[in-house]
């Protein structure tokens, strides 16, 4: 491995968030607090405990799990978009470099600007509602999974993305519905029966069941699912983006 | 002197079944410069592409220092530095970052001292930490070509370094390559005027049409490509050139109205005065006098002709002429 050059492109792509530090951090803050101004305190009071926890706590585990996935999706494509776009993207794929170390370099600075922003959300909700996370190792476990998994699937995205619409529309047609849809704000025993099992289907019901029972010991689904389920995502991922760069496809005439 | 870069049989086909270069063989010394020199669309660029990792060879094999430019990648590329044609440059970043950063990528541990000599030698020293948008054409230019030079590459590309640059940038440019040879870095440029191959060129390749068609000494080709014309046509014709003008070599035509006189440039002598005064000797009367020059695009057409031509018999001429 040249750890050098994984630490240039890491270090470089992590330049850009704190360049941009303060609407990185304040945006999710901000629009955490809205969400709990709205949903803890205005309307959460006259929401009944989902499964005997308060529904401003409930709604923590999905919050950040929403805005983590949006942000790994919309950082990691970027990421790669961008240079790709401006057309430097040259200097990467003549360096002396393999596609492992591309990636580690794009997804491990995605990856992280996500969990740190998951971070700052979880903070900022704690100042709202009273938290005790019952299995913190698994918490962060598939919080930087989760972060991990959908870098990965952003920088799929941002090689794929010939334009800047391409690039948001998957995240805006696909992620953010399946996100909305995955049992964020609910819990799936609420949905009718028929809708219960429809929602099996989607890929973000394990992440936010698996992630709620780290906080609070309640799932949707058995939590080694949702570790099987996120695991294959990230090898998927991970396949993919070694077809791409072997294949070339979209990068390597 | 040993190849610091051997082509053998490169051939790109892209995806649509275009052929961008079919069958290149090329070898280039250390320390040479090497002007490729080829209209638009002639396979410079896919050749650099291909030699450098970005594009894939469809078959064929490039060493660069004796490393396979694929299954040494990693070796081979590190001798290679790059300068794009197009200016590719992330608008927000600062100069000293983007240099810094190249050589990293080539995994280089980082050195001030080396990065801060680059940029003193492209004059950007001064600018190290303005954004890349606040320069000029022509520092974002030294701006890639210090990129480049970040992690002190042996062999340098530089594809079409003064296209759409005014005169004194181009000399500019020239005097760094000059520099940068004295250093002992290779250089491979690619251009589409003549006049840059001659004033940096030790070695001139023709390519066109995805085919090398020639490399040769510098001083070779420009005598061939120096070559002009003169006609001197007459108010009257004649069936035969008069023998007072034997000496010039001279070619009746136009259907006798025309001689066609052909002259070397760069020699110090032309020839003109003393063949007009014969002319005049022999009694015969101008009506008009015409020069033509041969153009790069001459000679490409009588390239490309004679290859054709060539094809039918033997091998085409392209290869390594070295």
């Amino acid at each position: 491995m040249n750890w050098t050059a994984v630490a240039t492109i890491y270090k470089a792509e992590m330049a850009r968030f704190w360049r941009t530090f303060l609407q990185s951090f304040i945006s999710p803050v901000l629009s955490t607090s809205l969400y709990f101004v709205v949903f803890g305190s205005a309307i959460g009071s006259r929401i009944e405990e989902v499964d005997g926890v308060e529904y401003g706590a409930f709604i923590v585990p999905g919050l950040i799990m929403l805005s983590v996935i949006t942000q790994s999706i919309s950082n990691a494509s970027f990421g790669i978009y961008f240079p790709k776009f401006i057309g430097n993207i040259y200097e990467i794929l003549s360096a002396p470099i393999n596609f492992l170390e591309v990636v580690a370099g794009f997804v491990g600075a995605a990856a992280t600007k996500s969990l740190f922003i998951g971070t700052v959300i979880l903070c900022t909700a704690s100042l709202f509602v009273d938290l005790h996370i019952q299995h913190p190792i698994a918490m962060v476990a598939f919080l930087v999974l989760t972060c991990l998994s959908f870098a990965l699937m952003g920088f799929i995205i941002g090689i794929w993305a010939g334009n800047f619409e391409q690039l948001q529309l998957v995240p805006l047609l696909v992620v953010t519905p399946l996100v909305f849809l995955g049992g964020s704000f609910y819990s799936i025993s609420m949905l009718p029966p028929v809708w219960q099992t429809i929602t099996l289907f989607n890929p973000v019901v394990y992440l936010v069941s698996g992630f709620r029972w780290a906080f609070f010991g309640q799932a949707d689904v058995p939590v080694l699912l949702s570790l099987c389920a996120i695991g294959g995502f990230t090898l998927a991922c991970m396949g993919v983006i070694w077809w791409i760069f072997k294949t070339g496809w979209r990068i390597r005439a | 002197m040993a190849a610091i870069l051997s082509i053998r049989d490169l051939r790109k086909v892209y995806d649509g079944g275009f052929e961008a270069l079919k069958g290149v063989s090329l070898d280039i010394e250390e320390g040479e410069i090497l002007a490729l020199l080829g209209p638009n669309g002639a396979g410079k660029t896919t050749l650099i592409s291909t030699i450098c990792g970005i594009t894939t060879a469809s078959s064929g094999q490039v060493s660069v220092g004796g490393f396979d430019n694929v299954t040494e990648f990693r070796a081979a590329r590190s001798l290679i530095g790059l300068v794009p044609q197009e200016i590719t440059l992330e608008p927000f970043a600062k100069v000293l970052d983007t240099v810094t950063f190249s050589r990293g990528l080539f995994g280089k541990p980082a050195d001030p001292a080396r990065i801060e000599a680059v940029l003193r030698k492209l004059s950007l020293w001064e600018k190290r930490d303005s954004k890349i948008m606040e320069l000029s054409g022509g520092m974002k230019r030294r701006v890639l070509i210090a990129k480049a030079l970040a992690h002190d590459p042996r062999i340098l590309f530089l594809d079409e370094p003064t296209a759409g640059v005014d005169v004194e940038l181009r000399k500019d440019m020239w005097e760094i390559v000059a520099e940068l040879k004295a250093d002992g870095v290779t250089i491979i440029l690619t251009t589409h005027y003549i006049e840059e191959a001659e004033a940096i060129a030790d070695r001139v390749g023709v390519i066109t049409g995805g085919e090398l068609l020639l490399v040769e000494e510098k001083e070779q080709l420009m005598a061939r490509m120096g070559q002009k014309q003169l006609e001197v046509q007459l108010t009257a014709p004649i069936s035969e050139i008069p023998a007072g003008l034997a000496p010039h070599r001279l070619e009746l035509v136009n259907g006798g109205y025309g001689l066609l006189y052909t002259y070397d440039t760069r020699a110090e002598r032309t020839g003109i005065t003393t063949l007009l005064n014969d002319v005049a000797q022999a009694g015969l009367v101008l009506a008009d006098v015409q020069t033509r020059e041969s153009s790069l695009e001459d000679i490409f057409v009588g390239l490309v002709a004679r290859n054709g031509a060539d094809r039918s018999g033997t091998a085409a001429v392209s290869g390594d002429a070295a």
